[in-house]
């Protein structure tokens, strides 16, 4: 069933936009940024990172910089010969070239921006100044900067001892694609690129690493997204055991993926502590986040999509070469696989044949950026659409209707084995055409043709699903995913009667602090603000996977749910005890336990927390304390879905792209926070237009990257977004007990395909059927004037 | 060393510093005064923006001995004791942040843009807020945040 009205039950927490718990210290600058931590004889850490994409290092002179002031020590590879600096833990095949980045390197860089000493000192400032004394030769052994130079016999090796650049092909035929395209009356085939990109959270990496003296315990506060699955790799790693490590993620500006990893400066942080028995400290700075933290998506995606002459797509073949960089870390190889479920997006055929093809370069290397692999496969089928669409003279809207899967034939299995437990896209295209006036708009964009403006209007059209809320163990296991995609919660009721929700997700922007509050008061009927959201931190949070993959509502939340639930079966007992009845005949209602039948005898969940603290007078066989603790395996994955349109102007004298209005609605099923919802919206949204109109990593032929600094690389201002139009539809989902689905990727999966079908729907008159993103002016002019002398 | 002294968020402060040292440096190491950050070093996030005299900077872009005798005021004095100022409230209500690490600036960059406009368009909310970067909320928020703050310090006028 789908809704779209508001929820209006006020006595429920879950559903009202409640104003969020982490705003005050945010707002008043009472904030514990990583950077923030000052301890007492710090030692300040300093990284010198290679100039050259790829070369031998054949000599180093540390000498100045070992006197210079302030200097305590000056590391280079040999100092650690055998500490890695990162691991994969997804090797995706059997053969996978797999890859070994050092701490520091020893022998060899293989991008900009490769580590080849560190400076300690005891002062960041004068740690900087002595990288600058740091004398390293360099024989040059040449970049490998393009996937398919990069392939072809004869190209330099970025890991001389695999003897290839090629670190794995995937495969996943669906059905018989090339029997499908025997029955094709149309076949329709691009090339899309889908650029680097550079995720650019606000806060940069930073990390502080001190033994704590009380024990051999070493305390490591990270930027991160992943506290506790850095602490199992920190003590895989270093050798450090694990039970001696503790992970702290205080206020975290910003993931997107970024923060989804294992840095050699957390490796290195984490063994000079232990080394040298003072806390080390370091912080990137804007400059070095450039090269040094990974970047995402990269992919040249060769796309062929048949059809019959009445526009039933019969299947598509995928052929991606995706960019892994020059080594891989925590996913890089999973990355553009985590798409490749999803090229068939919302429509049914018969056939998909996808190939994945991942190709070392000397570059930084990609992994997540928020999507994953999702926005990539969500930006080839949406944008190949659009072009059978055309090639068919069909209606783009109409095209994709004659395909989707229809409100009732949910659940519905889909070509690559996905079972999509609900949705309904009848409702939300319907409710998105009627906010966006798309008729109107199509009547406007004939007349400017007609009229021959020179700024002319386009639609773009996104219809999409994806899937998040990574994810069933079991699947991952099978995936070759080394860990599990479960969540941990406990709700201990304390002795006064406030509530502690001790989550294993990682915020970093998402409000779980709020929404995880909301959800708690409902099932355990205490007050939002009695409730206090621990996260972050493996000494007071044990267990947990984290948060990416729109997984913490998804996964989180069922812990979430299970764990109060069972609070809330504990204190029956004990309460039924205090009442003098049997369990049975206790009624547990917002907070209060009462006798059926006889409601004036009663207890409050904050008189049996203080009565199971005391332990005075509790039922035989019942221990002391009061807390509901859960560890849930999600039964599937989520999938939301929604349809976004854009209503883009092009200059077609000079190329200027203009976003007039943007319209999305989205559905993830049962809202927690209708405001926190719609932010994620919005922030994954411009994430997406960014990467479809202005960002992208450049590199030149020698493996310098040229987008280097945010002067040069163009984040979007406030300036060069409008304000979107938003709405929802609800259908809940039927494998989450709470009925909802991940939201904090979906914006940024839907909005590039809606742009860039906007861009090339107001000009394919002109004879333009690709734009390569971002759709500069210079790019979208050159793909005008190319059209228009016969080439594309 | 050049000795220095200034009020920061209402309290006067001295000490030594390098002349090389930024404010947003001086503010935060030397200072303790960690509420506002740093997001770059190229001056063109904006997440270290302060009111020095009243007026916007980026106090990444300041030298801390060019603020020697002046008045600055950080996201940590905004607020009048316990009452929020307007655009932090704002902020709040309007869902205006995501992780924060830009709201520092963003904050102090719109107060500043109301007390030069105090009563602006959308579009004059964008341009003014051009040189502050946010990642998380597509600014949607902080533009309908500005706005409503805008209607309540002209309604409290």
């Amino acid at each position: 069933m789908t809704a779209t009205a508001e929820t209006t039950d006020t006595t429920k927490a879950i559903g009202r936009p409640i104003r969020r718990k982490e705003d005050e210290r945010l707002l008043h600058g009472r904030t514990n940024w990583t950077d923030n931590i000052q301890l007492p004889g710090t030692i300040h850490m300093a990284t010198l990172r290679s100039p050259m994409a790829h070369a031998k290092i054949t000599n180093i002179d540390i000498s100045a910089a070992v006197a210079s002031e302030g200097v305590l020590h000056v590391y280079i590879g040999a100092d650690f010969p055998d500490l890695p600096g990162t691991t994969c833990v997804w090797p995706v095949t059997d053969d996978i070239v797999m890859s070994h980045m050092p701490a520091i390197c020893t022998d060899e860089v293989r991008y900009v921006g490769d580590v080849v000493a560190i400076v300690l000192a005891t002062d960041q400032n004068l740690a900087v100044d002595a990288l600058q004394l740091i004398d390293i030769d360099y024989e040059p052994l040449g970049a490998v900067v393009d996937m398919e130079e990069a392939l072809k016999p004869g190209s330099p090796l970025v890991h001389e001892s695999a003897g290839t650049n090629l670190c794995y092909t995937a495969k996943m035929p669906c059905g018989d694609y090339e029997a499908a395209k025997a029955k094709a009356d149309v076949v329709v085939s691009r090339r899309f690129i889908n650029q680097r990109l550079i995720p650019n959270t606000m806060e940069p990496r930073s990390v502080v690493a001190a033994p704590m003296g009380m024990s051999d315990e070493i305390t490591i506060w990270t930027s991160t997204q992943i506290p506790h699955v850095l602490r199992v790799l920190l003590a895989l790693l270093t050798g450090i055991p694990e039970n001696h490590i503790r992970v702290v993620a205080p206020d975290v500006g910003g993931g997107f993926g970024a923060k989804l990893q294992i840095n050699r400066e957390e490796v290195l942080a984490l063994v000079l502590a232990k080394k040298l028995g003072r806390p080390i400290k370091w912080t990137e700075a804007r400059s070095e986040h450039f090269v040094s933290t990974h970047h995402g998506r990269d992919q040249i995606q060769d796309i062929e999509i048949a059809a019959t002459k009445d526009g039933t797509v019969l299947g598509m073949k995928v052929d991606l070469l995706a960019d892994m960089g020059a080594y891989l870390q925590i996913i890089t190889p999973g990355t553009p696989l985590l798409g490749m479920f999803m090229y068939s997006g919302i429509y049914k055929m018969e056939a998909l044949d996808f190939t994945c093809t991942g190709v070392y370069t000397t570059k930084t290397p990609t992994d997540a950026y928020r999507g994953a692999g999702r926005p990539e496969s969500t930006y080839a089928i949406e944008r190949i659409m659009d072009e059978l669409a055309a090639e068919l003279g069909m209606e783009p809207m109409e095209l994709r209707k004659k395909n989707w899967i229809k409100h009732d034939e949910f659940p519905y299995t889909q070509i690559a084995g996905l079972t999509y437990d609900t949705g309904n896209y009848e409702a939300a295209t319907e409710r998105a055409m009627e906010m966006f006036g798309y008729e109107a708009l199509r009547v406007e964009q004939e007349a400017r043709r007609a009229a021959g403006d020179p700024v002319q209007l386009g639609i773009g059209i996104s219809t999409f699903t994806e899937m998040c809320g990574l994810a069933p163990s079991r699947t991952l296991g099978a995936l070759k995913y080394v860990a599990g995609g479960w969540e941990h919660c406990t709700v201990r009721a304390l002795p006064t009667g406030k509530i502690e929700l001790i989550t294993g997700t990682s915020p970093h922007g998402q409000g779980h602090e709020t929404a995880w509050s909301q959800i708690a008061s409902d099932i355990i009927g205490v007050p939002v603000e009695d409730i206090e959201v621990v996260h972050g931190d493996t000494g007071r949070s044990p267990y947990g996977m984290d948060t990416y993959g729109s997984r913490s509502l998804a996964v989180g939340g069922q812990a979430i749910k299970l764990a109060g639930e069972r609070l809330v079966e504990k204190a029956r007992i004990i309460a039924a005890h205090q009442l003098e009845v049997s369990p049975d005949d206790v009624e547990f209602s917002a907070g209060t336990y009462s006798v059926k039948g006889d409601p004036e005898k009663s207890t409050t969940i904050q008189a049996v927390a203080f009565e199971a603290f005391t332990a005075h007078n509790l039922p035989d066989g019942v221990e002391p304390t009061l807390s509901g603790e859960a560890t849930v395996d999600p039964l599937d994955f989520s999938y939301p879905h929604g349809t976004h349109l854009a209503a883009m102007e092009v200059d077609t004298e000079t190329g200027k792209v203009t976003l007039r209005k943007y319209v999305c609605v989205d559905d993830c099923g049962v809202q927690i926070n209708p405001m926190i919802v719609e932010g994620q919206v919005h922030g994954g949204v411009a994430q997406g237009i960014a990467q479809a109109m202005y960002e992208g990593a450049v590199y030149d032929a020698e493996g310098n990257l040229l987008t280097a600094s945010l002067a040069e690389y163009l984040l979007p201002s406030a300036a060069d977004l409008p304000s979107f139009d938003t709405d929802r539809t609800v259908t809940p989902s039927t494998t989450h007990p709470l009925g909802t689905k991940g939201i904090g990727e979906a914006g940024a999966i839907a909005s590039t395909p809606a742009i860039i079908n906007g861009v090339i729907d107001a000009i394919r008159h002109l004879g333009v059927n690709n734009i390569d993103m971002p759709a500069s002016p210079m790019t979208v002019w050159r793909a005008i004037q190319a059209a228009k002398s016969g080439g594309n | 060393m050049t000795h220095i002294s200034a009020t920061v968020d209402g309290v006067h402060r001295q000490g030594d510093v390098e002349p090389r040292t930024l404010l947003v440096h001086w503010l935060r190491e030397s200072l303790g005064q960690v509420g506002t950050t740093v997001g770059c070093d190229t001056s063109n996030c904006g997440a270290c923006t302060v009111l020095v005299e009243g007026r916007s900077v980026k106090s990444c872009s300041v030298l801390a001995v060019q603020i020697d005798g002046k008045s600055v005021t950080t996201i940590q004095g905004l607020a009048e004791g316990e009452e929020w100022h307007p655009v932090q409230k704002a902020f709040k209500e309007c869902h205006g942040l995501q992780c924060g690490y830009c709201t520092p600036g963003m904050v102090m960059a719109s107060v500043d843009l109301l007390n030069e406009n105090p009563n602006p368009t959308e579009a004059e909310i964008r341009e003014g807020l051009e040189g502050n970067l946010c990642r998380c909320t597509g600014y949607h928020n902080i533009v309908k945040a500005v706005a409503m703050a805008a209607a309540e310090m002209g309604a409290s006028k």
